[in-house]
């Protein structure tokens, strides 16, 4: 139990949907950027996606190859574990569903890898079934560099850290291997309903 | 960037508000007391969580400004206008009232003795305060590694910690301030922002290696990683935290 903060009392009034905000936190209408590093900045000519690891044989796409893949636009909730949620953003990339049907796998985990050294682990029933995506636009723009362009992994349903920027590969892995901040004390899951901030959470 | 591990649970704890020091117009440190602390590394942040009376609650993290080696714990906050929590923490919370908290949080943004330098911070506005941590950290271990803060502020008055930084309380620390908007006419530091050529004074050379720690709104870490990325420094050096205002 909390003991009350004396003379506290609830400054913003959101109009937002509170069903749709988690325990701890508070709408933004900005975009905030959070990053443990430089903003790396990949050409698209010098870019590819690839799936290696666990699999019977690795695939990559290039810049172009990746584009003309069947794309979807999702509008969705993120919420970064430093307490901010934004509302119905609206994105557009390629389901995990559709990159994960190019590959045999018996791995049930993946450690996604980007530019700039960042990695991050995630279950493959958090990915699949629409879940996920490897997104390159939001808001109808080309996704900028400082937001995770050319690509970034997008998986709402977890903290933001779980979405890796400047993503350039999943790697499928038997075991559940700790990422970047799931090394630096950071939960290993993050389910932000379940506020599943830091470890032990 | 391999990581260390942090396994032990971060329980809710509280702390007493020992003392309240202004820093700035808009800015205060409030030095806590906190009988269950465990310790932290310099550069690490604490979530605090505040509970109204109709159970209303809300949690920010702010940055721990004093060294591991310190008595209390400080949190230095700015008081962001339209915020929830910093108008409360910079005006209402006083001495002897209880704040809710747990942390430590984070271990990449941190600097200990052991990692070495030469050691470069570049702060702006508010993002100077992980860095007080790291350098009453380097004055308590008597560290010898070489040292410098870059830091960025509106004027002199926009500036904390102010005393200590320009009375030479970090002895052999080089401190270099830069002011943006308003500086007295015999102003002896930088005038205007950070910019390439003022980085590259500072920075040392990328063939020196320095341990780079920036902090500040977003454009400005942006714009300095970027300089130094650029001049060569190996981004696998230059560490990041962004936080202040975010705009709308």
């Amino acid at each position: 139990m909390s003991p009350i903060s004396r003379g506290f009392t609830r400054r913003r009034q959101s109009t937002a949907d509170t069903t749709r905000v988690p325990p701890g936190q508070y709408v933004t209408g900005d975009f905030p950027v959070l990053s443990a590093g430089p903003t790396p900045h990949t050409p698209p000519d010098q870019w590819s996606l690839r799936i290696d690891g666990q699999v019977d044989e690795p695939v990559s796409w290039t810049w172009e190859e990746f584009l003309a893949l069947p794309s979807e636009t999702p509008t969705v909730d993120i919420h970064c574990v430093t307490k901010w949620s934004k509302l119905a953003t609206t994105w557009k990339g390629v389901s995990l569903d559709v990159l994960l049907e190019y590959v045999q796998t018996e791995a049930e985990y993946l450690t996604a890898w980007s530019d700039g050294g960042y990695t991050t682990n995630l279950a493959l029933e958090d990915v699949t079934d629409g879940r996920a995506w490897v997104a390159y636009e939001f808001a109808g723009e080309q996704l900028e560099s400082e937001h995770g362009g050319p690509a970034r992994l997008l998986v709402p349903h977890l903290y933001f850290w779980k979405s890796a920027k400047w993503v350039r590969g999943l790697t499928l892995t038997p075991n559940d291997e700790p990422g970047f901040w799931e090394t630096y004390g950071y939960h290993n899951h993050g389910d932000p309903w379940l506020e599943q901030r830091y470890q032990g959470d | 960037m391999a990581g260390t591990a942090l396994p032990r649970r971060l329980s809710w704890q509280l702390g007493r508000v020992v003392e309240l020091v202004d820093e700035t117009a808009r800015t205060k440190s409030i030095v806590l007391d906190v009988p269950d602390w465990q310790g932290h590394r310099a550069g690490q942040h604490v979530d605090i969580r505040l509970t109204a009376e109709d159970g209303y609650q809300a949690e920010r993290s702010y940055s721990i400004g004093s060294a591991p080696e310190d008595p209390h714990l400080v949190l230095t906050v700015e008081r962001l206008d339209d915020g929830e929590v910093s108008p409360y923490l910079t005006d209402v919370l006083m001495p002897g009232d209880e704040l809710e908290l747990r942390g430590p949080i984070g271990g990449y943004f941190v600097w200990e003795e052991s990692l070495g330098g030469p050691l470069l911070l570049i702060a702006g506005g508010s993002g100077v305060a992980p860095f007080r941590a790291m350098l009453r950290h380097w004055s308590a271990a008597h560290s010898s590694v070489p040292t410098r803060l870059l830091y960025s502020s509106r004027s002199l008055d926009d500036l904390i910690y102010r005393k200590e930084l320009l009375d030479g309380v970090y002895d052999g620390v080089e401190v270099r301030i830069a002011l943006t908007r308003h500086w007295p006419d015999d102003w002896q530091g930088h005038r205007g922002r950070i910019d390439g050529q003022l980085l590259q004074k500072v920075a040392w050379t990328p063939s020196e290696r320095p341990l780079v720690y920036i902090c500040g709104p977003t454009g400005f870490v942006e714009a300095a990683a970027q300089s130094l990325v650029g001049e060569g420094h190996d981004p696998r050096r230059v560490r990041t935290e962004r936080f202040g205002p975010t705009g709308t």
